[in-house]
């Protein structure tokens, strides 16, 4: 349900509802800690790159759902925006993979 | 013009005269999204570019400078900047202002991460506020996501500075002048050459970090302007509401969302 802003104008403000704020601040503090720590405990390799995308499409989760509020938006507006997404971060990954071709063919 | 979010039922007008909302978003919230998602596209076209450009070279971990010592972290320790192969980014990125010569790698982006969390989450609080039509913590808000994304900008004026004006004495380089090879110390960073790694290295940081960097400069500047008009009272007026925060909001959520996947990307993978 997306936010309404009702006109009032009875000069009484409500009282902050922050919590999820906070909650969700403190759920990406401890996700970017967690980088932090693989990126210096886990040596470098294809497993510690596939768990930093993950990590980071989890934050990237967060930040769109509850900061911009996507996740109580109407289904039609999410869908709208997701789907097109999904298919930019194939792109992203199909290019990270051609790379890799570039650097078979230049390194026969 | 004044916008309320409300939905008109108004048969009158009905679905295709305007008098119901498509998506129960108002116009300018729709766009703001279309045009973030617009705006994506254009930063996953760079970061294709980088895919692409980072994958065809030698990582160091599989160059043969490498592959020399008995496993990945004696690698790791013993490695020296050379354009023969893509750099380990923790270690190029590990200064911190004022502790000239040590070594805190990724100390610093980390805070510059932190930082730009910090003020999105005062954004959304800022946002919250608009709800409940609380003016002077909108004001609180909107200041202190303004002082972030102005310090962001400082931390990334001084990681620019310090990359572009390199170590104490540079990396000798083989350069290919007026027909023969050439020794020449490389210092610092432009767009041509690097003493950190092979060009495209550097090329790539100034191209995406300044895409983005560009992108939170125009933030601050709209934070500015939004701010100042709920300062003079414009959305209290009757009739009118705090969606512009809110929508203001979204694009500064997106310069967080940019960075989330830059830091990765750059500074992880």
């Amino acid at each position: 349900m997306a936010h309404t802003y009702e006109n009032i104008t009875n000069g009484e403000i409500p009282k902050a509802q922050t919590k999820v704020i906070w909650v969700t601040f403190w759920i990406l503090f401890a996700i970017t800690a967690v980088e932090f720590i693989l990126a210096f405990t886990v040596p470098a390799g294809a497993f510690r790159t596939s768990i930093f995308i993950i990590l980071t499409l989890v934050k990237a989760f967060y930040i769109v759902a509850e900061f911009m509020h996507l996740k109580h938006e109407v289904k039609g507006l999410i869908y709208a925006i997701i789907v097109p997404t999904v298919f930019v971060v194939w792109l992203i990954g199909a290019m990270f993979i051609e790379g890799g071709y570039i650097y078979d063919i230049l390194n026969k | 013009m004044a916008h309320s979010a409300t939905v008109s039922t108004n048969s009158k007008t009905g679905a295709w005269f305007g008098g119901k909302e498509p998506m129960n978003a108002s116009y300018g919230k729709l766009m703001m999204w279309y045009f973030l998602l617009s705006d994506a596209f254009s930063f996953s076209g760079l970061l294709v570019a980088y895919a692409v450009l980072r994958f065809k070279e030698v990582g160091y971990y599989e160059s043969d400078f490498a592959k020399k010592f008995s496993s990945i972290k004696e690698a790791g320790e013993k490695f020296i900047a050379s354009d023969a192969y893509w750099p380990i980014p923790e270690r190029i990125f590990d200064a911190f202002p004022f502790f000239h010569g040590q070594h805190l790698p990724l100390i610093f982006v980390g805070l510059m991460t932190f930082i730009l969390i910090m003020s999105s989450v005062t954004m959304v609080l800022a946002v919250e506020a608009g709800h409940r039509r609380d003016r002077a913590d909108v004001e609180k808000w909107m200041l202190w996501t303004i002082l972030g994304g102005i310090t962001f900008l400082g931390c990334q004026a001084w990681e620019w500075t310090h990359f572009i004006t390199g170590t104490d004495k540079g990396v000798v380089r083989d350069v290919w002048m007026n027909g023969e090879w050439v020794k020449q110390v490389v210092k610092g960073a432009n767009l041509t050459a690097n003493e950190y790694g092979p060009a495209p290295f550097a090329f790539s940081f100034f191209t995406i970090t300044g895409f983005h960097g560009f992108h939170v400069f125009s933030g601050v500047m709209i934070n500015i302007i939004i701010f100042f008009n709920s300062a003079i009272g414009i959305y209290d007026r009757p009739g009118r509401n705090y969606e512009m925060v809110e929508k203001v909001g979204l694009y500064w959520h997106f310069v967080d969302l940019v960075w989330v996947f830059v830091f990765t990307f750059f500074y992880l993978v």
